[in-house]
């Protein structure tokens, strides 16, 4: 935990984990009869219990979001920047949560998990979970913390579209929506990428159809170039250019397939260090749940009939670099929230970094969000 | 209305703005008048602006904003979903100003338009002199100006008329913001900024 870091952050957290005997019908026709939800919490839920915060994580996340596990971490959590101590969701005025998605690999229950009777572990027989799923699940999370409406719900790319299918599904629990950096459902091009990702997966010799726990294997190869082609698409053309242009690490070319181009260097670390902390099974849940989105499938797909009933205010921010979920995109919600005169506003954030601005502390959308948030009223 | 807090031409939008309406504004800057419409008359509706420390000062005040660049016109908006769609001081910066007050009347069931007059006498007297004009209301030069529209009061209802828009009011003001006799005789002459409402004719 470096000291200097340490001032403006939530310092030491603990994972907790939440059991549920209640059994959980699932989008895909399967019942989980019973469920762990693993999350954290930082700040202190007041006595009107109405300061309190939902995190939703993306793709790749987890319910570690802020400060550090141990004194000897070396990195925070994945959102640490945003969450803290006078930081833009101030943990000195709310109650942050942020559960692990059921279907996770950071300790919910998931491919990784145990399957009740059987001595093994789900792997790929844990059922496709869709984002309704999530939030259905963590709704059960609030029941059990008491909280009756969040101050907020939050979340950036996936964790955006939960955000959006809480305030469908539960229009009275959230008083106000930060969707951040998503879209209302996935397009061709990125339900193209995914099955790439996914293929890279399933077509590694290590994958043994999912029960490569089994044979003590992980298909290291696969996940490594499904992590590397997700990245490609976090950033954008003019980062990458700007981080490693066309440096070559030997300083010539050298007529061969190894490490040459600085950018081939950076693609395999992030596919490396990937590996040794994510579930390929998870990965293939996640791009599945991604692939589903589309809340307004249940109204002929007209999204504005499919935001018609929210009652929260709302925020909708993207990036003007981002291809992967674009700003038009956002504005696709933006539109169907307008047409309902919905309170709603749109802030598109200049940056040149891509999607993966949304995790980054751009002074900008920093701004946004902490004026954002300083309008939220909340209790003593 | 907060008196001190507004411009004296939003004073007279206020005016005529009924209570409870639904109110579009673009270019709100920073969000004052919204504000203060939603305060005293209890108006709901969203503020359309593109300077980043201007979206900041909305969000601060509790006034929905949308980012949007008005020169990419106003698609985003569905026809006659507003009461008043407000456009102050901006018609003469924008890239099309005849196809944004068309799409001002397409969503607004009334539109109302202010601008600076280049027809007031200041600015002919600087173009006898042959200078672009500079005055308080137009202080850029002409290098490093917004203002690529420049119009006057007879060109503003030359285009009305010219494009079917029916003006339902119109209120100019001087540079003390008073509404002086005169300017009601030669409104072309005397009139530093002019306030119009419109509307489609049917």
């Amino acid at each position: 935990m470096p000291e200097p870091l340490a001032e403006a952050s939530v310092g030491l957290v603990t994972p907790q984990v939440a059991h549920f005997d209640s059994a959980i019908a699932l989008d895909c026709g399967v019942t989980l009869d019973a469920y762990d939800l693993c999350y954290e919490t930082y700040g202190t839920l007041n006595a009107a219990r109405d300061n309190a915060v939902l995190v939703c994580h993306a793709l790749s996340g987890d319910h570690h979001a802020a400060g550090y596990h141990s004194p000897d971490d070396r990195k925070p959590g994945w959102w640490d920047n945003c969450i803290g101590p006078g930081k833009p969701i101030d943990t000195d005025r709310f109650f942050v949560v942020c559960p692990n998605n059921l279907g996770g690999c950071g300790g919910s229950t998931g491919p990784l998990a145990v399957r009740p009777g059987s001595g093994k572990r789900y792997g790929p027989d844990f059922p496709i979970v869709t984002v309704r799923d999530w939030v259905e699940s963590q709704a059960r999370l609030a029941d059990r913390l008491g909280i009756d409406a969040w101050a907020a719900v939050i979340g950036g790319s996936l964790g955006g579209m939960q955000v959006l299918q809480w305030s469908i599904d539960y229009p009275a629990r959230v008083r106000h929506a930060v969707v951040i950096a998503a879209a209302p459902r996935l397009s061709t091009q990125n339900i193209a990428f995914n099955e790439i990702a996914r293929q890279a997966i399933r077509s590694d010799p290590n994958f043994h159809d999912g029960h490569y726990y089994e044979h003590d294997v992980i298909p290291e190869h696969g996940l490594k170039l499904a992590r590397m082609v997700g990245h490609i698409t976090y950033l954008s053309d003019d980062v990458l250019h700007t981080k490693f242009g066309r440096e070559l690490r030997a300083g010539k070319i050298n007529f061969g397939f190894g490490v040459e181009f600085e950018i081939e260097s950076y693609l395999r670390y992030q596919g490396e260090s990937f590996v040794g902390r994510f579930d390929a099974n998870t990965y293939l849940l996640m791009t599945k749940s991604l692939d589903y989105f589309d809340p307004a499938q249940a109204h002929d797909g007209d999204l504005t009939r499919a935001v018609a009933g929210c009652q929260a205010n709302f925020l909708v921010i993207s990036f003007s670099s981002d291809w992967r979920f674009s700003p038009a995109r956002s504005r696709e919600i933006v539109r169907a929230l307008l047409d309902c005169d919905h309170d709603v506003s749109y802030v598109d954030i200049e940056s040149d970094l891509g999607h993966d601005s949304f995790l980054l502390p751009i002074p900008q959308y920093h701004k946004v969000l902490s004026s954002y948030f300083a309008r939220i009223e909340v209790g003593p | 209305m907060n008196a001190a807090a507004l411009r004296p031409e939003h004073r007279l939008i206020a005016d005529w703005i009924a209570d409870g309406s639904r109110v579009l504004d673009l270019g709100c800057g920073d969000g004052a008048f919204l504000a203060e419409l939603q305060r005293v008359k209890g108006v709901t509706g969203y503020g359309v602006e593109i300077d980043p420390d201007n979206i900041v000062a909305c969000i601060e005040r509790g006034v929905n904003v949308i980012q949007a660049n008005l020169d990419e016109g106003l698609s985003g908006f569905d026809a006659d979903s507003f009461d008043y769609v407000v456009m102050t001081q901006t018609v003469q910066a924008t890239r099309f100003p005849h196809l944004l007050i068309d799409d001002i009347l397409r969503i607004g069931r009334e539109g109302i338009v202010t601008f600076p007059n280049m027809g007031h006498w200041k600015c002919r007297l600087q173009f006898t002199r042959g200078r672009m004009p500079v005055t308080r209301h137009l202080p850029h030069t002409w290098y490093d100006t917004p203002n690529i529209h420049m119009c006057t009061i007879d060109d503003f209802e030359d285009l009305c008329a010219g494009r079917r828009i029916a003006v339902i009011e119109r209120a100019t003001v001087d540079s003390q913001h008073r509404a002086v006799i005169g300017m009601q005789l030669l409104p072309n002459l005397l009139a530093e900024i002019a306030i119009y409402r419109i509307r489609r004719r049917p």
